[in-house]
């Protein structure tokens, strides 16, 4: 309640900032209207224009609005490039198809086009902007399509990890005893691996596909956030309001989905956006070591599978190949460093102990 | 302290236990027939498979199965590699040397660096090396293994020819395998052994070629550290210890050293058997970029083979260095932390 209501204020008394904002947004749109090109593609994809162009209003709005989260955000200039790269990223996500329209004869726009079947990669070139892989997969199309896949694997993942984790560390943290004993040693289980080796084990048993990709990532990180939570919910307990909760007659769940999970999940945003990078590493490393989806399919990990090959150039030219394993080797890095650089700003502002301390 | 390592020693059995459960339970999502080859020591038994499949049980239920796969595993029989050709325990102890060395290789540089470099920012916070320091960090941190292997492959390799993948070039390699030069391997570390056998030129030889993996690999592990003995040493230069001793006049690079850096150093303890298993998680990657032959290279390559008997054979390995790791970790910050080591 408190929320929306400052929220208003905030739209009342930046009434003139928002509307430039959409303003602008809607030139840029009309704009883009105006070149043919554009026109004809945002034409064929009008519901993923649409997605962006909300996005882009959400993105002023929180940004203009004021408030002691994004001051303090502003103050840090790290903090401002992770926002910046990750609200790039899913501008492009967004976007996909306006940036890099599938053919008209695609089945599944994640399929990237072939042009050729030349076994070398091929240097940039008009129509492909960053070249073309070994088989001639366009780069510019896997990476622009690779950032949705990028996005659906943390996504999921996450939802995956924090459920389980969420359900796990809420019974080991609330009942304690011999549950917390039983779920705490079944995290240490799960830990007993080094996170990858885990998940090459769980990918090699279920089989290679994106979908065991995910599946083998979740069951490596549950462990985490049911520790986070379990940890949380022990500060947590025995503080006066759980007590006068617990006074008035309210039950264990409504205690945990109430009052012990809205006050656990600072920690808890934390460690999920630090998590969307260690994640898409992760999956791109499965990916690397050819456990990932078939060759062809928009998913950076493969792009860079696809590289190996090339690495060492042709005789007295080493780096003859270099954009294969440069352009999707950026693509990842940025949006790995964007999460982690977004991930500390949120510890920064949440969490005022650790300020300035990393 | 005592109390507080039986309870962790008490508690490895039972994780022990776990893992082997957990192993067992991924592989009931395999077809009998596959789960076979676990049991397969010698490629000639392949044609026998349901002969197999009746002898181990593997149409019984559950729990009978668990008891004999764990009886198996315990006497030593984990089952034929393919991606190896040879029986699992063969092939762990004959890859597991080189991934040794290659740690070590990383590790020492990873602590001394990481240190070094995390005393340093701190020392000087916000100053150019402290900045200079956080945006190294961050970047490792965030740049995928894969990729940073790739590059420094593309670099060392293929534009300097300093650092060439594999574990020794082929004349060394003929010169090791070859039974006339009497080459005794004392203890599988290749550089150890050739300063034993007295040929400088096989170390400098396995030296060049373990550079380019443990460059890699230091790079990507030293960013954590860092940043722990970063905010680790701040904390403490903050404590009231460090300036009663700057208030007596004690000089600041002993105040430094043997002050500070002293107890900052007991999370970095924690965290350097915690490193060990993050560098054995990152030998999968880094041993297939640079080809080097050991437990690494052999799970990624049995994972991508099928090879179920290696991949789980790599897995539990690794699983059991890792508990041991953790076990170390636990003992070391108990034994360092005299608040913990009085109680």
């Amino acid at each position: 309640m408190g929320l929306v209501t400052l929220a208003s204020r905030g739209i009342q008394v930046h009434r003139s900032r928002l509307g430039g904002a959409a303003g602008a947004a809607a030139a840029v749109a009309v704009a883009a209207l105006a070149l043919p090109v554009v026109r004809e593609r945002i034409l064929r994809f009008p519901l993923d224009f649409a997605a962006f162009l909300l996005f882009v209003l959400i993105l002023v709005a929180f940004w203009t609005i004021p408030s002691d989260f994004t001051r303090r955000m502003r103050k840090n200039p790290l903090s401002v490039i992770g926002f910046s790269l990750i609200a790039f990223f899913v501008a492009v996500a967004l976007l996909a198809p306006v940036l890099a329209p599938p053919p008209p004869t695609s089945r599944d726009a994640y399929l990237i086009p072939q042009r050729g079947f030349a076994a070398d990669p091929q240097p940039p070139r008009p129509g492909h902007p960053f070249g073309t892989t070994e088989g001639q997969y366009d780069l510019y199309y896997g990476i622009v399509w690779g950032t949705r896949t990028a996005f659906r694997v943390s996504i999921l993942v996450i939802a995956i990890a924090v459920a389980i984790g969420l359900l796990l560390g809420g019974l080991s943290g609330y009942y304690g005893g011999k549950v917390d004993e039983a779920i705490m040693r079944l995290t240490d289980i799960f830990l007993a691996f080094p996170g990858l080796v885990l998940a090459v084990t769980v990918v090699a048993v279920l089989g290679r596909s994106l979908t065991n990709i995910m599946i083998a990532i979740a069951v490596v990180h549950w462990p985490i956030y049911a520790r986070l939570l379990r940890g949380d919910i022990l500060s947590v307990r025995g503080r006066d309001y759980v007590e006068a909760a617990r006074a008035a007659g309210a039950g264990d769940l409504r205690i945990i989905t109430r009052h012990v999970i809205p006050n656990a999940i600072y920690p808890f945003m934390v460690l999920s956006s630090l998590d969307m990078g260690l994640i898409v590493i992760t999956a791109a490393a499965l990916s690397f070591l050819g456990l990932g989806p078939d060759v062809g399919y928009a998913d950076w990990g493969t792009l860079i599978n696809l590289s190996r090959n090339w690495i060492l150039g042709r005789p007295g030219e080493p780096f003859a190949f270099w954009y294969v394993l440069v352009y999707p080797g950026t693509a990842i890095f940025l949006f790995v460093l964007g999460w982690n650089l977004l991930g500390d700003a949120f510890r920064d502002i949440l969490d005022p102990r650790l300020r300035g301390s990393a | 302290m005592a109390g507080y390592i039986a309870r962790r020693l008490v508690l490895l059995p039972v994780v022990a236990f776990g893992v082997t459960v957990l192993i067992f339970a991924l592989l009931q999502f395999l077809d009998p027939a596959i789960r076979a080859g676990a049991f397969i020591t010698n490629p000639n038994q392949l044609k026998a498979i349901d002969a197999i499949i009746r002898k181990y049980g593997l149409d019984q239920p559950v729990y009978v199965q668990y008891w004999t796969w764990l009886r198996e595993v315990f006497t030593g029989n984990l089952g034929w590699s393919q991606a190896a050709r040879m029986p699992v325990g063969e092939a762990i102890l004959r890859f597991f040397p080189p991934t040794l060395e290659l740690t070590l290789f990383a590790f020492v540089p990873i602590m001394l660096m990481g240190v070094w470099m995390g005393t340093a920012a701190a020392v000087h916070r916000d100053r150019l090396i402290d900045h200079v320091t956080r945006v190294f960090s961050i970047s490792f941190r965030s740049l995928p293994s894969f990729v940073w292997g790739l590059l420094v492959l593309m670099v060392t390799y293929g534009r300097l020819n300093w650092f060439p993948p594999g574990r020794l070039s082929l004349e060394a390699d003929l010169f090791v395998r070859n039974p006339e030069h009497r080459f005794v391997a004392y203890t599988g570390l290749m550089t150890v052994d050739a300063l034993l056998n007295g040929q400088l030129w096989i170390f400098v030889d396995a030296i060049r070629h373990l550079a380019g993996p443990a460059l890699t690999l230091t790079m990507v592990s030293i960013a954590l550290l860092v940043r722990v003995m970063r905010s680790s040493m701040l904390e403490v230069l903050n404590q009231d210890y460090v300036r009663t001793a700057r208030s007596k006049g004690v000089a600041e690079p002993v105040v430094i050293t043997r002050h500070a850096r002293k107890n900052a150093l007991i999370p970095v303890i924690t965290l350097s058997s915690l490193t060990i298993v993050g560098l054995l998680g990152g030998v999968v990657i880094t041993e297939t970029i640079f080809n080097f032959p050991g437990i690494g290279r052999w799970g990624a390559f049995a994972a991508q083979q099928l090879d179920i008997p290696g991949v789980t054979g790599f897995t539990m390995f690794v699983a059991a260095i890792t508990v041991l790791g953790n076990l170390l970790a636990d003992v070391l910050y108990a034994y360092f932390d005299p608040r913990i080591r009085l109680q």
